[in-house]
């Protein structure tokens, strides 16, 4: 079975949710037109990222009944659907959130788990940590969706692939920095070494969608790229620019792998439990 | 002393900084920018970058001698101006700022060289309407954190591409865009008095200075672990002072809270907000 996925390397309009749609909906019709099955679009996509006090003024509800819900699940009839957006859930809390959306339902919700608050991040500031994480099913097989901090710690990623994802869907609005005389960005560097490792370490399929352009002096860096189960690079976006970049995945290519490389069998997740237990309880008498 | 690589990579600054002028300036509507050209490094680097992201014919370069200002310096602005294309015009400032230095026979040259960095302010932002554009501003790193600068003079502007590069580095991106010769080799200067230089004035090379910056600011080395990384305790002590008694200059005035939202603490949008 193959899988054709279309990277939706996006700049976005800050706080403006209805042209951000409007690029959303121009995209999808492209990805689709060009036979794509997924297009996975970057973290906040439909917001921008800095979004300090527009947090509240931005935020949807993924329900059919909300405009712009409305019509991104009307586009998921013909091709499947990963976005970001604020969510508001029932209670006001504010999330960093990713839909799947595929056949015309919400097939998952993400919250982002982990929220940078240090250097030139601040989200802990205006937004809710999400408190669970869940592989879920799609026409294509068992996926994950992960949103930036979360694949810098590695518990999120594992959990995932031990609830059954093959394929990971990773987003994010990675600002540029650390210039040096390398010819890519520190940050670059760091993202793209962390995402080809989850690709080697789970034999799965990881795909990473990333922003482009500014906002204020922050530079969105884009080379949003997939890998496959041997940790093979399938398609990589330019840096800086917009646009569309395919991928086709083969994913008997899973198969072969592991038939090669049975991490996924050999897993110890019972050693991990027990190990995890006794850390945490040697910690918590600890600080009694 | 180990050696403190500031290399850059010169391409992936270029495409980032004039990507940075281009979305910066023409999302909230505008396709010029406005830059004054003092015949030095920094505003020659940035002119490069300007006419790069938005084309020569959208950069409007002014030049403002004052009549003690080296005949060198309009000479090399027009190097930056006839190799690039950029659009250009002089207006001096002579006139503006002698009938106020000479109201006092007593003032100082740091008076009269903040007056006269704040006349050439008035000057762009004056040109800014007329040109509809934006000020692109001309500090580099390396003044910015000494607060070597005249607040609401030179340090005015919409956007600043170059500030965030070392004075060093931007040596480096200004030789490998092909800022002209001359302006690459000569020493830097304000040029407010005759034999000024940037390096006699604050005591210490930019080379030094960039080295040291680089380990307190971007490394997070504290001033005990630059010593022993080999600076001169005096030399390291002065640089840390002079960092933070000049950071008025690098932050709005503190707005008095009254209220519950205020402007600075809880009113929080970035510039870009809504574009």
């Amino acid at each position: 079975m193959k899988l054709k996925i279309a990277l939706a390397q996006i700049n976005t309009h800050l706080g403006d949710v209805p042209r951000n749609l409007q690029k959303h909906l121009a995209l999808i019709e492209a990805a689709r037109s060009q036979g794509a099955d997924l297009v996975i679009f970057p973290e906040l996509s439909l917001t921008g990222y800095v979004l300090q006090d527009l947090v509240s003024t931005v935020a949807l509800s993924p329900r059919a009944d909300d405009p712009i819900f409305g019509q991104l699940l009307q586009a998921s009839q013909a091709i499947d659907l990963a976005v970001g957006f604020v969510e508001e859930d029932s209670r006001h809390r504010f999330y960093i959130a990713a839909a799947y959306l595929s056949q015309g339902e919400v097939i998952h919700i993400h919250h982002k788990l982990y929220l940078p608050t240090y250097g030139l991040f601040d989200e802990g500031r205006f937004f809710a940590w999400g408190d669970s994480i869940a592989a879920f099913d799609t026409r294509f097989g068992r996926m994950g969706m992960l949103i930036c901090e979360d694949f810098w710690h590695a518990s999120p990623p594992y959990l995932l692939w031990l609830d059954g994802a093959d394929i990971f869907l990773f987003m994010s609005s990675s600002p540029g920095r650390g210039l040096s005389s390398a010819p890519r960005l520190e940050s670059a560097r760091w993202v793209e070494q962390l995402v080809q490792a989850y690709a080697n370490l789970f034999t799965a399929f990881v795909a990473h969608a990333n922003r482009v352009g500014y906002e204020d002096g922050l530079h969105f860096w884009g080379g949003s790229m997939v890998f496959d189960p041997d940790g093979v690079l399938l398609a990589k976006a330019p840096y800086v620019d917009e646009g569309l970049t395919f991928a086709e995945l083969d994913l008997h290519q899973l198969h072969r792998t592991r038939a090669r490389l049975p991490l996924l069998r050999d897993e110890r997740t019972a050693l991990v439990q027990r190990e995890l237990d006794r850390i945490l309880k040697r910690a918590s008498q600890a600080n009694r | 002393m180990a050696k403190i690589d500031l290399s850059i990579n010169t391409d992936l600054a270029r495409t980032i900084l004039s990507g940075f002028i281009r979305s910066e300036i023409h999302r909230v509507g505008f396709q010029h920018a406005v830059i004054g050209l003092s015949g030095g490094l920094d505003s020659a680097l940035s002119c490069f970058l300007a006419a790069e992201a938005l084309g020569p014919e959208n950069v409007l370069a002014v030049c403002m001698p004052y009549r003690s200002s080296s005949p060198e310096s309009l000479e090399h602005a027009q190097l930056v101006i006839d190799a690039l294309g950029v659009r250009s015009v002089i207006i001096p400032i002579t006139e503006m700022v002698d009938p106020l230095i000479e109201r006092d026979p007593e003032m100082n040259a740091v008076r009269r060289g903040n007056i006269m960095a704040r006349a050439r302010m008035i000057v762009l932002y004056d040109q800014s309407e007329v040109f509809k554009g934006l000020v692109v501003g001309t500090g580099n790193k390396t003044e910015i954190l000494l607060g070597y600068t005249t607040l609401y003079g030179d340090s005015a502007c919409a956007l600043n591409p170059i500030g965030d590069l070392y004075k060093t580095q931007v040596r480096q991106l200004a030789g490998a865009m092909g800022v002209p010769e001359p302006i690459l080799t000569k020493a830097p200067t304000a040029d407010l008095w005759q034999g000024q230089t940037d390096e006699g004035e604050l005591g210490f090379t930019y080379a030094e200075v960039d080295q040291l910056l680089y380990l307190l600011v971007d490394q997070r080395y504290s001033p005990q672990d630059c010593v022993a990384a080999g600076f001169a305790p005096d030399f390291v002590q002065r640089v840390v002072e002079r960092v933070r008694r000049n950071h008025f200059k690098r932050v709005l005035p503190p707005i008095a809270k009254l209220t519950n939202r205020t402007v600075g603490y809880d009113f929080l949008y970035l510039r870009d907000w809504g574009t």
